[in-house]
Formats: C-alpha cells, sequence, structure tokens
C-alpha cells in the first residue's frame, strides 16, 4: 500500500494522527498536548497568585491551594515544559541529522501516548475526590497521610508518563547514534540535536530512580508496604534520595534542549558559526555529567551532616563553571554578528540576563550555609523560576516561533510575536524578581496565606500584578496562532533566510518521507555552507534517487497506552472495601497492555516502500506532501 | 527487508543481529535500556542496604536469621547454567542452525522455570513465617528487589517461548534473528542481576 | 503632556523609594536583619557572595550590550555577511580559569562556615557538678504546634520559645508526625524536624526580643506539612540569663489557682473539658496531646498566629477547624460532651487561660 494514497475527510484526519508514526506529526501531537497543559498550569499559577495577592485573602481554602500548587509544578514539570520540548526535538532533530524518521517510529509513538494518558489520568484527579496535595516533590512522610486519592493519581500518572519518557528519550539516542547521513559526524552535529543527545542520556538515567521512588509511593500507599512507614522500619530520606537524583538531572533534561534552542537562535539571526562550538558541545556534555552528582544539595537542610554538604555544595559550584563557558560563547557568537531582531531572536537575547541571573542565586544557594536561610523560602521559588521561565519557558516560546514555519508551513505573525514577548518578559520580571526579597524577608514557599503583620503585602502585590503581564502575554500567542492558520500563508524551505542546518534546506512542512534523497553533510552548518557555495538545491546527496523504505502507521501504541491508563484506576482503587472491581480492572487494563504487545511482536510488520516514480511525482507537487493532501 | 528469501549457513552473515538497520537500532537501543534497568536495580538495592533488618520494635526477622544459603545457591547455580545454554543457542544462532537454536533456547526456558518455581516455593516459605510483604520494611524491600527480579526473569520466559512459538515453522530469518539475540541478551542480564542479588542479599545477609 | 509625564515620573519614584524601604523587612522575622551568630554569619555569605555574583553580572552584562548595540543588522546593512570564527583557545581558557577563581573565593568560607555551624560537639559538655554546660532544648514539631522541651530544667512549654540571650543554644529536633522545618528567620537558618532522627543544631540570640516592635521573634514551618502548613507559627521570646532563670523557676513551681470568679469557673470547665490533653503546669517532659497552656496569658498570639485576644481565642475553641484547617483539636461542641460551648462558659474558659502566667 502507498501511503501517497488520497484520503479524506475528517475521520481520516483524525485516524492518521492517531496512528502516526511519523515524528513530525508527533511533534504537533506533543506541542498541542504540551500546550494544553502549559495553559492548564498557567491557570493553576494565576490562582495562586490571585490568593497571595493580599494577606489573609480567602479566594482558595488551604487544602485547595495545596492542590493548585502541587498540580501546577507537576503540570509545568512533566505535562508542559518536557512535552513542549520533546515536540521540538521530535519536529527537527531528525530533520538536523538527514534521518528520514526517528529509530524506533512505533516506540516513538507509544512514548506520546503513555505521556498523553498519563497526563490525563494525573489531571482526572480534580474530578475524582481531589489532586494531589504534597507538592510536586511529593514528600514521603506527608503523601502518606495525605487523605483521599489526590496522591495516587500523582505516582500512577507519573509513572506512566515517565515510561514513554523513558522510551521517547532511548529513541532519540539511538536515532542519534545510528541514524546520521553520511559526513554528519558528531563534531558536526548542530547543537541543538547535542542537547538532545545529552538532555536523552538524562533521561535514560534519571528516570529510572524515580519510578522505582514512584512504585515504592505505589505500594506503601495501596499494597501495604513499608518503605516510608517509620513505626514499621521505613525511612522517609529515601524519598527525597531516589526524588532528587531524578529531579536535578530533570532540570538539565529541561534547561538543556532550551539551550539548544538558543544556540541555533544565536547562530542564525547573527549570521554566525557558533563561536567555540567545540566548548559548546563539551559544556554540554559536563554539564550532563555533573547534573548526576549534586542532587543533594536539595537537601542541605535535611541533615545530611556536614561533610555531605560540604562535598555537594563544592560539586554544586562547579558546575557554574560550564554554564558561564555557554554563556561567555553565546555573547562571542552575537559579537561580530549582523544581528536581526527577529521574535525568536528577540526571546534569545532576553535570556541571556534572565538565565544569568537565575544561574548567580543558584550559585548563592550551593553555599550550604547560606542555604539554610534560602531553602524553601521564596527566594528559591524566585531562583527555579528564574532558570526555568527564564531559561525553559523562554526557550520554548523562542522555538515555537522559529520551528513553527518548519512544522506547519506558515509564519507567526512578527508584531503579534513582539506584544507577547513584551508582556511576557515584563510580567516574568515583575512576577518574580521581588520573591527574591520576599524570600530573605522571611517568607516560606508553600503558604497558602499571610499575615498583614509579616510585612509581605506590597511585594506579594507587585508579584501578581506581574502575572497578570504574563497571562495577557500566553493569550496574545494563542491569538496569534489562530490568526496565523486561519490566514494560512505558505512559506518556503528556508522562511528566516539565514537557516544554517539541513532542516531549513527541505520544503516547510516537510514531505513525509523528510529526505527523497539522503544528503550528504561537509561540515558544520552544511545549508550554510551549501547555500554560500551557490548550491541552488541546498544538499549535495549521498545516494541516487531510490524507493525509500517507511514504517507503516499503527494503532497499537494508543491501545497499549490506553491499558495501562486502565490499570491504573485499577491499582488507584485496590485496597478501597467499596469498589471490588479494582482488581478485575488492574488485570483487564494490564491485559490490554500486554495483549497489545504480544500482538506487536507476533504480528510482522515490514512498513513500505516509496517508489522512486512516486517521489519524482511528489517533488514536481513541491514536494511538502504529508501524506493525506 | 524480505522474509522470503533463504539463508544457508553460508549466505548467513557472522552478525545477523546487526546486519540490518533495524537490528543496529535495537542493539543500540536495548542496550541502553539495560543502562536504564541497571540505575533501576542500583535504586532497589540502594533502598534494600538502607532497610535491610529495619522493622517495627518487636519484629524478630533478619536476614542473617531468614535466610539459608543451600537453596538460594542451587538456585543460583541453575540459573548460570540457564545463562550458559542461552550462549550455546546463540552460537547456533549465528551458524544459521535453527532446530540446535530451539532446543537450546528450550532447555534455557525449562531451567529458567525451575529457577521460578523454586524463587516461588522461597518466597510461599517465607510468608508461612510471617515475614509477608507488609510484615516490616525489611520485607517490602526484599520481596521487592527480589520480586522484581522474579518479573524480569518471567518477561524473560514469556519473551522466549514467545519467539519459538511464532518462529517454529519459519526458522532464521534478518528479520526474527535480532530478536533472538536480545532475547538472550536480556537473559544474561537477569542472570548478571541475580549474581548481584545472591551476593548482596544472601551471602552478604548470612554471613554479614 | 509634560505633566503627565512628570506625574509619571514621580510616580515611579516614588515606587522604587517605596520598594526600597519596605525592602529588608520586619526585624522580627527578616533574614536581612540579623539578630545572632548563625544569622550573621549566613548574612556575610549573602553579602560576599551578592557582591561576586554583580561582578559576574557586570562583566557578562556590558559585553551583552555592546554586542546587541553594535553588531545590529540595521546598521550594518542587509547584505552584510559576517567572518565565521571559529573560536579561541585564550578566551575559553580565560572564561573557564576566572570563574574558577572566583568560585575558590566562595568555597572557602562556605566549607568553613558548614562545619562551624554543624558542630554540636559542646552540647552534653558537662562542669564538675555534672550540669550542662549549655542549654539545650528538646523541639517537637506537631500537626501544626511546637513542643519545646528543656530536659535538664524539667520544663515544659508550647508555641513561644524562651531563651537566654548572648550564648549558645542547642536543639534536639524531631517530629511527633511528619516532616516539618525549624526557621527562625532572623536568628538563623533552618534545620528539617524529620521524623525518624532528631537533627541537631545551635543557634545564639544576641538581642532581647523585647526590644522588637511586636515582643517576639517570629519562627516558621518552611516544609509542606499540610493544609494549615502557613499557619504553623512559633514565637521566641529571648531574655537575658538573669531573667531566662527566673522564668524556668516559675515554669517549674505549681500554677496558683485561679483568682477571680469568672476564672475559677473557666477551671472547672478546663478541668472537664480540656485537661485531657492540655496540661497547666509547666513542669515536666514532653509528649503531650496538646500544647501546654502554662504560658497561655503570656503569650504573644492565639494559636500560633492570631492576635491575642480573649475574642479570637473564644472563636479558636469553639472552632479550631475554621482557623486552622486540618489541625487535631477537636471542636468545642466535642470538647463539651455533645453541645457547643454556651456563651458565659467561653467568656469563663478565656478569662482563665488569659490567667495562665508565669510572667510577673
Amino acid at each position: 500500500m502507498s501511503s501517497l494514497a488520497q484520503k479524506k475527510g475528517f475521520g481520516a484526519f483524525i485516524w492518521d494522527y492517531l496512528t502516526t508514526v511519523d515524528h513530525k506529526k508527533i511533534a504537533i501531537l506533543y506541542l498541542i498536548s504540551g500546550g494544553f497543559f502549559f495553559l492548564v498550569g498557567g491557570l493553576e499559577a494565576m490562582m495562586i497568585r490571585i490568593q497571595l495577592m493580599k494577606a489573609g485573602n480567602d479566594f482558595l481554602s488551604a487544602g485547595l491551594y495545596n492542590e493548585i500548587i502541587t498540580m501546577h509544578g507537576t503540570t509545568m514539570i512533566f505535562l508542559a515544559a518536557m512535552p513542549l520540548l520533546l515536540a521540538f526535538m521530535n519536529a527537527v532533530m531528525p530533520l538536523q541529522i538527514g534521518a528520514r524518521d526517528v529509530a524506533f517510529p512505533f516506540l516513538n509513538s507509544l512514548g506520546f501516548w503513555l505521556f498523553f494518558f498519563g497526563g490525563i489520568f494525573l489531571n482526572l484527579s480534580w474530578f475524582m475526590g481531589g489532586a494531589p496535595d504534597a507538592g510536586w516533590t511529593n514528600y514521603a512522610s506527608l503523601a502518606l497521610a495525605s487523605e483521599g486519592h489526590g496522591i495516587d493519581f500523582y505516582s500512577l500518572g507519573l509513572t506512566i508518563s515517565g515510561f514513554g519518557t523513558l522510551i521517547a528519550g532511548i529513541n532519540f539516542l539511538v536515532t542519534i547514534i545510528n541514524m546520521r547521513a553520511p559526513g554528519m559526524t558528531y563534531m558536526r552535529m548542530p547543537l541543538f540535536t547535542w542537547t538532545t543527545f545529552v538532555a536523552s542520556a538524562l533521561i535514560l538515567l534519571a528516570f529510572p530512580p524515580l519510578t522505582i521512588g514512584l512504585f515504592f509511593m505505589v505500594f506503601d500507599r495501596l499494597f501495604d508496604a513499608n518503605f516510608f512507614v517509620v513505626e514499621m522500619g521505613g525511612n522517609t530520606i529515601i524519598w527525597e534520595h531516589l526524588f532528587w537524583i531524578f529531579g536535578h538531572p530533570e532540570v538539565y533534561i529541561l534547561i538543556l534542549p532550551a539551550f539548544g534552542i538558543f544556540s541555533e537562535i544565536f547562530a542564525i539571526f547573527s549570521r554566525k558559526r557558533l563561536f567555540g562550538y567545540t566548548a559548546l558541545v563539551f559544556a554540554t556534555i559536563l554539564i550532563g555529567f555533573y547534573g548526576f552528582m549534586v542532587w543533594a544539595h536539595h537537601m542541605f537542610t535535611v541533615g545530611l551532616g556536614p561533610t555531605a554538604n560540604a562535598v555537594f555544595a563544592l560539586a554544586t559550584m562547579i558546575i557554574a563553571v560550564p554554564t558561564g563557558i555557554k554563556i561567555f560563547n553565546w555573547l562571542l557568537t552575537i559579537w561580530g554578528g549582523s544581528i536581526s531582531f527577529t521574535v525568536p531572536m528577540i526571546y534569545a537575547v532576553a535570556f541571556i540576563p534572565s538565565f544569568v541571573a537565575g544561574g548567580v542565586t543558584g550559585v548563592m544557594q550551593a553555599m550550604a550555609p547560606l542555604d539554610y536561610q534560602l531553602h524553601d523560602s521564596y527566594f528559591i521559588v524566585a531562583h527555579f523560576h528564574y532558570v526555568i521561565v527564564g531559561g525553559v519557558v523562554l526557550g520554548i516560546l523562542a522555538g515555537t516561533h522559529l520551528y513553527w514555519p518548519k512544522m506547519f508551513g506558515t509564519m507567526l505573525s512578527e508584531k503579534l510575536g513582539m506584544i507577547t514577548f513584551w508582556f511576557f518578559f515584563i510580567g516574568f520580571h515583575l512576577t518574580f524578581f521581588i520573591q527574591h526579597f520576599l524570600g530573605l524577608m522571611g517568607m516560606p514557599r508553600r503558604v497558602y496565606t499571610f499575615g498583614a503583620d509579616q510585612g509581605w503585602d506590597l511585594f506579594n502585590m507587585i508579584s501578581s500584578v506581574g502575572a497578570l503581564f504574563m497571562a495577557i502575554g500566553v493569550l496574545v500567542l494563542l491569538v496569534n496562532v489562530v490568526l496565523t492558520q486561519v490566514k494560512n500563508v505558505r512559506v518556503g524551505n528556508d522562511p528566516w533566510g539565514d537557516g544554517r542546518t539541513l532542516e531549513w534546506a527541505i520544503p516547510s512542512p516537510p514531505p513525509f518521507y523528510n529526505f527523497a534523497q539522503t544528503p550528504l553533510v561537509r561540515g558544520l552548518d552544511t545549508y550554510w555552507i551549501e547555500k554560500m557555495e551557490g548550491n541552488k538545491e541546498g544538499m549535495v546527496y549521498a545516494e541516487p534517487l531510490g524507493d525509500v523504505h517507511m514504517p507503516n502507521g499503527s494503532i497499537i501504541p494508543l491501545i497499549m497506552s490506553f491499558g495501562m491508563f486502565v490499570a491504573a484506576f485499577g491499582a488507584l482503587y485496590f485496597l478501597d472495601d467499596t469498589k471490588p472491581w479494582a482488581l478485575a480492572v488492574l488485570i483487564i487494563g494490564l491485559g490490554i497492555t500486554f495483549g497489545s504487545m504480544l500482538v506487536r511482536s507476533l504480528k510482522d510488520d515490514l512498513g513500505f516502500h516509496i517508489t522512486k516514480e512516486e517521489l519524482i511525482e511528489d517533488a514536481k507537487r513541491g514536494g511538502n506532501t504529508d501524506g493525506l493532501k | 527487508m524480505d522474509l522470503n528469501k533463504r539463508y544457508t549457513a553460508q549466505s548467513w552473515p557472522d552478525h545477523p543481529e546487526t546486519a540490518t538497520l533495524e537490528g543496529k537500532n535495537k542493539f543500540v537501543g536495548f542496550w541502553l535500556l539495560l543502562a536504564a534497568e541497571t540505575v533501576t536495580f542500583a535504586s532497589l538495592f540502594a533502598t534494600y542496604l538502607a532497610l535491610k533488618d529495619r522493622g517495627p520494635d518487636a519484629s524478630e526477622f533478619t536476614a542473617a536469621g531468614l535466610f539459608e544459603l543451600p537453596l538460594v545457591f542451587a538456585m543460583t547455580m541453575i540459573l548460570l547454567t540457564s545463562s550458559l545454554t542461552s550462549v550455546y543457542a546463540m552460537h547456533h544462532m549465528k551458524n544459521h542452525n535453527f532446530k540446535a537454536m530451539q532446543a537450546w533456547l528450550g532447555i534455557t526456558v525449562l531451567l529458567g522455570l525451575t529457577f521460578l518455581g523454586l524463587e516461588i516455593y522461597e518466597f510461599n516459605h517465607y510468608v508461612h513465617l510471617g515475614f509477608g510483604f507488609t510484615t516490616s520494611a525489611f520485607s517490602s524491600a526484599f520481596f521487592t528487589l527480589v520480586g522484581t527480579h522474579g518479573a524480569h526473569v518471567l518477561f524473560g520466559l514469556s519473551w522466549f517461548i514467545a519467539l519459538m512459538v511464532r518462529n517454529s515453522k519459519r526458522g532464521l530469518n534478518m528479520y526474527n534473528a535480532p530478536k533472538f539475540y536480545l532475547a538472550a541478551l536480556y537473559w544474561h542480564f537477569i542472570d548478571v542481576v541475580w549474581v548481584f542479588i545472591f551476593t548482596v542479599v544472601y551471602l552478604m545477609g548470612v554471613i554479614g | 503632556m509634560m505633566k503627565g509625564l512628570t506625574n509619571w515620573r514621580l510616580f515611579a519614584l516614588m515606587t522604587a523609594l517605596l520598594v526600597f524601604l519596605s525592602g529588608c523587612g520586619r526585624e522580627e522575622i527578616s533574614t536581612l536583619i540579623p539578630a545572632g551568630k548563625v544569622a550573621q554569619d549566613q548574612f556575610n555569605l549573602l553579602i560576599l557572595s551578592t557582591i561576586v555574583m554583580t561582578f559576574i553580572i557586570l562583566v557578562v552584562s556590558v559585553i551583552y550590550v555592546l554586542a546587541i548595540v553594535k553588531f545590529r543588522r540595521s546598521k550594518l546593512g542587509d547584505d552584510m555577511i559576517p567572518e565565521q570564527v571559529e573560536g579561541s583557545a585564550k578566551l575559553e581558557f580565560i572564561w573557564t580559569a576566572v570563574p574558577i577563581v572566583l568560585l575558590l573565593i566562595l568555597a572557602v568560607p562556605t566549607v568553613y562556615s558548614t562545619f562551624d555551624l554543624a558542630d554540636v560537639t559542646a552540647m552534653d559538655s558537662v562542669n564538675e557538678e555534672g550540669e550542662q554546660n549549655n542549654l539545650t532544648v528538646n523541639v517537637t514539631a506537631k500537626l501544626y504546634w511546637w513542643e519545646f522541651e528543656y530536659p535538664e530544667q524539667e520544663v515544659v512549654t508550647a508555641q513561644e520559645l524562651v531563651v537566654p540571650t548572648d550564648e549558645r543554644v542547642y536543639f534536639n529536633l524531631i517530629s511527633a508526625d511528619i516532616k516539618h522545618s525549624f526557621w527562625i528567620p532572623s536568628v538563623g537558618g533552618k534545620l528539617d524536624v524529620n521524623p525518624e532522627n532528631v537533627n541537631k543544631f545551635y543557634l545564639e540570640f544576641d538581642k532581647e526580643s523585647s526590644e522588637l516592635e511586636d515582643g517576639v521573634f517570629y519562627g516558621k514551618c518552611a516544609e509542606l506539612c499540610g493544609p494549615s502548613h502557613a499557619l504553623m507559627d512559633f514565637k521566641v521570646k529571648s531574655v537575658d540569663r538573669e531573667e531566662f532563670d527566673q522564668w524556668i523557676a516559675a515554669m517549674q513551681e505549681e500554677p496558683e489557682p485561679a483568682a477571680d470568679a469568672l476564672a475559677q469557673e473557666g477551671e472547672e470547665t478546663f478541668a472537664n473539658s480540656c485537661i485531657g490533653c492540655h496540661a497547666v503546669s509547666g513542669s515536666g517532659s514532653a509528649g503531650a496531646v496538646g500544647p501546654n497552656l502554662a504560658t497561655f496569658g503570656d503569650r504573644n498570639r492565639v494559636a500560633g498566629f492570631m492576635e491575642h485576644n480573649e475574642e479570637n481565642l473564644k472563636k479558636w475553641i469553639q472552632d479550631p477547624q475554621e482557623y486552622k484547617p486540618g489541625n487535631l483539636m477537636p471542636d468545642g461542641e466535642t470538647n463539651n460532651g455533645g453541645e457547643p460551648f454556651s456563651e458565659q462558659e467561653l467568656d469563663a474558659l478565656a478569662a482563665y487561660l488569659m490567667s495562665l502566667s508565669v510572667e510577673e
């Protein structure tokens, strides 16, 4: 069967997305669902800021507030930031290395659906007896004491979506190791591909400890185990270790791809090769490596003893060095360039001072004795929002504008983009800068209210106003997206005019097979090299035009993930006396999952071939068919 | 890839598991998965060591009092032997000798089932002594660590059986060779984990 | 137009001034106004690191601003193709080496201070008579209140920690339920209160709390511990050694019976409804179900955070969940055997509780 065959209708369109194994469509799925959860998390953030707008406010009750902060953190990290970055990794990385797809297209789809069902499961807690309320860190003693099923939604939901992320990580690693086009040596890979590579390695090694911790939590709460039950010999500090052994690398899993996006942007919009490419690559690897050795700096106040605290303090400080290397190399990239202040570039330019501010407060907190004051105060809230919003979210917004044309073939409005940027950027600093001082003035984090006698009123008010600005910025972005897609003005291969890497050498959006002929890579910034040498086609080819092998779509990933989703409900209600059907649901769910796994493994799926003739035909039509139109 | 292509011992490649791009991808991907599995078990081991012998004040169960080495030593030998028989199977896979491969895999599965049976007997024995999953922090950590390994054994056996049944009629080709290879690799990994469990849980438990 | 601009400037200036003035917070709770050695050490580290970090920010900012001003495409022309520079080993070396030096400047005091602040070796030292040289306080955190036991003196109190100034006070911290964190911002950084192990550290109080506007330092729980985490406050009274000894002596005495009629009535009600959980004598040891009330009349707050008056006290007794959700105190109805306290009973209880005092 040729998938170039014409299919029509809305149903076929939906079915196509449900069964797709095409990395570009999966990217769009990640973008939409990540974007949706970003809005949900943003709404929760607004509620937090409304509650804290003035002393003694009663907009939210104490219990509800804890649910909202927990879901805000969990949603933003696991269901918004990570999938949005995975969207760009999926959309761009295979194109950057000249591959026709990822190594495991089926698993790519499975990874998405696991994340999706995990996220849905977690958020269903709102409608099924209450959301988790022990903070996104879910410290064990509080989590075990939490009533209702909120915490169970948290542990089971994150377990499922964590499997999805792990699968995505392995997939990207293998793709980069095995599927680079001829000539694409490691040291010619675009920096975004490099950061994808390192972030995936971090996912690979960081998610298992989280999964184990979550399993312990599930066992303790739902199957009467005693890992964290102090009276039964358990120890709650184990959770803290497992969580942060995951949690610290997680921060780098988020920030490294954002670094990658900014690296691309600085080079493109300065029209200049990245300064110190080698140093940037090694700094990325070093950051990833150190990321695993510093987890206990989240636990300075736990009472691990001065030796452990001193060692982890020093290890943490060292991370500032490779991060500094990156900052200076970016500065030197734009130095001597020809800077064009497009929306992606303005985000990148704004990122530098924002992230440096977040970085230096990070070093301050690495000083263990000082951290005794800063830990769990609003200072830390300010710090991590500076790195995550000032780094990751700015990176995601920049990436959205930069890669929108490559993903959708249309260009977001620059004018509205600027409006979004200014609202968001000013709002961001207004919200979080002042929070450093709130922390120093003694305000602990995660408080649902504060007294008028504490002296924190004014700064909290300012912070809330800032949040409103950010919300306006995001709304303008939504308008921008809608208007752009309604106008539907199509763009060419290299809409920014200064693309340097392979993805800009092919149509926007690319045909579903990406490259009719595998390119031959002749250096770093290969498209730029070809352009400068006057090559009209934008690349040289490593093979003659021939038949192309592509994988078949499949609905199995969705069914498999759905099985996990069902099983999670069974586990959730396992101990409830009123729900004797829980065990049956658990078995049915696992049956669906393992059954579809068996079907997948027993049924041969060899993919299909696009013939040379079809490729020539497609090229005549503009070469950007996605297999539907 | 052509499933109908017939291979002989001569035309069969030296490394069938990595002869195709799909095979290569699976090979690298599986090693990475094993890296993740290693971290998983490392977390379980660390937790076990932290909670070893910990229980409520009245708990009388300790590793030294509970574990008995002879049975576990027998289990270890059986699993190690099954690793060896899976090596033979892979040797025949590389020589394109399908029947011999199936035979050795069959022996591997039998040994694995014996191991699993003994493990179930062992767990059952502990439960009868009053040492169940919910008895103490120690018991939860023990059953989770060893039980997770047991679940891996079960999955490995199911994988072997599914492959053997599915391919019993059509023999080896470039599509299923990587699958056999990876199942065997997985089996070795399980075996290595058991060696650590034997050392850390049982030997150090009884002696240390 | 000009006038509008001036007004706007004035407004901006006023705002900036306001922000600056309130920038240090209240001295009862701000880490920026240290009132003890530990907080002072930590504040010094804050200043040191801020100086170093400001230097880094300045360097980055200068390069950054110059770059985005000098190399704008609108200035250079659309067709300019910059030179594709690969990098510079010399520069890479500089921006690797300089930060390392700066970090060393921070690392040395960090390591020194980490060990210094964790040094509790003197905690159990005794003099020739076998008395401890230093005061030790055992802190037990409970949902959502704090119990302070003075083991050597066999005194126990709750919610308001009383300590002597100008000497080291050692703390043993443990939680009776879930994890909390013990933090007196203006006196020193926090230490977690874990359910499974005792954490030890010391603090020094340089300033008498009577000099403060509110008369007490504010203490906080810094680790999310449930709905009323935000309200799990305690207060610290620091007094000179002489006054502290008097306070201990007063605590060790049996409480005097209530003086006036209303309070006597309250005492009876208390004996029927409250005494199961709350002790009114300060002598004893830790482990009570509810906070010790021996010093209630001397306290600064009701339930740790409400203004200290009879009105609030009565509201609290009648319906604790309303004010501190998730706390473990039964409501008035339960305590009174099925029906809410009458207004008369509440007045009596409040009068009695307010009369409980060990200070002159």
